[in-house]
């Protein structure tokens, strides 16, 4: 079966899947960089001590985790448009979608994270009288995001996996560009059996260096 | 400087402090001493608003602390706090430790601020490890550094909660040669500590604490001699016997 198999179409479609890859790491890069600042902000909302506030972080995040990604990336792509008034473009609305979807698992992260700094650095921060959003950039959130590393590179490979989600929308990233190849060359197999082979190292030694990298922090 | 008055405070039902009321006057070390649980790391934490309090008054140099209109933050910039687990921030070197308040809350230059680290790390003996990370030290010289940190404010006054309670034997005598030398220079101190030979040596009052009351606060000398309540001469006794 395998003596059948074409690869000269895999080779000679590289240009173009790299092409979808650079969606791909794009929307991951920029879903990650966006998710993380919006979730560290739902994370400090989530702790403070003005009720509402903790009270609105707490039902966001709450929503979002109960919703399937896919159900976003629809809604969003539809409602974006509604709001803004005019087209955005499948792009930006599933970007929107992404950071809003991952910036409530980066919360859960980054409120796990400040709670492991010790209540004693907060107050050393305060003795030397820092005020709050002195202490919490200068002090705690470095800790908490150097504590909590491993955690957030392990939620961008699902992350990363995720953005595959977006061929619903007609996006055309590495796996949709790879699926255009394989139907117009009729080489489904070798087409499917390349992204999961790009896949799979790709995420694997990713996974593999942020395991390297906990082992030097735990020391 | 320090004038507390009438000040209690709970915890839920639980009474932390019970009617504390003294006063630290400028260039005075006062030392509070009691037993495990007593108050007294509370009561210090109180002055400098870490702790807030449901009952009476603090002021600070005639500034109130548990005013709500009090700009806390700037108050604390000019009472510099030791904690009893040194609280170095570990994600950044010694210097930087040193550096950071000066420049974020004093406003001082990026040179400013390091001369003057620089010339409080020499004094503390510790110029050499400016670069280092604070877990790469021992303890002792941690606390020294945490003294620094302080004292880089400018202070007009220093809290210490006890600051070698967490330090090996062998370590504490480098950190209380630091808090003597400030003494001798007329900072004005309240230090939390077990240290009897401390308080003996510098101290100019003595507090004693039990169960979130001041049961006594006298002068060193009749905290030492003369009689005193039946719960500070068995806490002393207990203390003093090794």
């Amino acid at each position: 079966m395998f003596g059948e198999f074409d690869y000269q179409v895999v080779i000679d479609s590289i240009p173009f899947l790299w092409k979808g890859m650079q969606l791909t790491f794009l929307l991951t890069f920029l879903a990650i960089i966006g998710g993380l600042f919006l979730g560290t902000l739902l994370a400090l909302s989530r702790l403070s001590h003005i009720k509402v506030l903790s009270f609105l972080a707490g039902s966001y995040v709450n929503f979002f985790r109960s919703m399937p990604l896919i159900l976003v990336i629809f809604w969003f792509y539809f409602l974006v448009p509604m709001i803004v008034g005019r087209p955005v473009g499948g792009f930006y609305s599933v970007l929107v979608a992404f950071t809003l979807f991952e910036a409530a698992y980066y919360c859960e992260i980054m409120r796990a994270g400040i709670q492991s700094v010790k209540v004693g650095q907060l107050q050393a921060g305060q003795a030397l009288g820092l005020t709050y959003s002195q202490n919490m950039k200068n002090i705690v959130l470095p800790q908490a995001f150097r504590n909590m590393l491993p955690i957030l590179l392990t939620q961008a490979v699902i992350l990363f996996q995720d953005t595959s989600l977006v061929y619903v929308v007609g996006l055309h990233d590495f796996l949709v560009n790879a699926e255009i190849v394989a139907t117009r060359e009729n080489r489904l197999i070798e087409m499917f059996l390349t992204v999961a082979v790009v896949y799979f190292v790709l995420c694997l030694s990713f996974s593999l260096s942020i395991r390297k990298l906990q082992r030097r922090f735990s020391v | 400087m320090i004038e507390m008055k009438n000040v209690s405070k709970w915890y839920g039902s639980f009474k932390v402090l019970d009617d504390c009321s003294t006063k630290v006057a400028k260039g005075e070390v006062v030392v509070v001493c009691g037993p495990s649980g007593s108050g007294k790391s509370t009561l210090i934490k109180c002055i400098n608003g870490l702790e807030p309090f449901q009952e009476g008054a603090i002021n600070f140099d005639n500034i109130s602390v548990g005013d709500s209109k009090t700009n806390l933050p700037k108050l604390r910039s000019r009472i510099g706090m030791v904690f009893q687990n040194f609280e170095l921030f570990p994600h950044i070197s010694v210097i930087k430790n040193i550096k950071l308040a000066q420049q974020k809350v004093l406003g001082r230059e990026e040179k400013e601020a390091e001369t003057r680290g620089m010339a409080l790390l020499e004094r503390v003996g510790l110029a050499e490890h400016a670069q280092k990370y604070p877990g790469q030290l021992s303890g002792g010289q941690q606390q020294r550094v945490a003294i620094a940190r302080g004292l880089a404010m400018d202070p007009v006054a220093m809290l210490f909660d006890e600051p070698t309670s967490a330090l090996d034997p062998e370590m504490i005598n480098e950190v209380l040669d630091v808090m003597v030398e400030l003494a001798g220079e007329g900072m004005t101190m309240m230090v939390v500590t077990h240290e009897m030979g401390f308080a003996r040596r510098v101290a100019d009052r003595v507090i004693f604490m039990d169960e979130g009351r001041i049961e006594e606060d006298c002068t060193k000398d009749s905290f030492f001699n003369d009689t005193r309540g039946e719960r500070a001469q068995s806490f002393l006794s207990k203390i003093l016997q090794h």
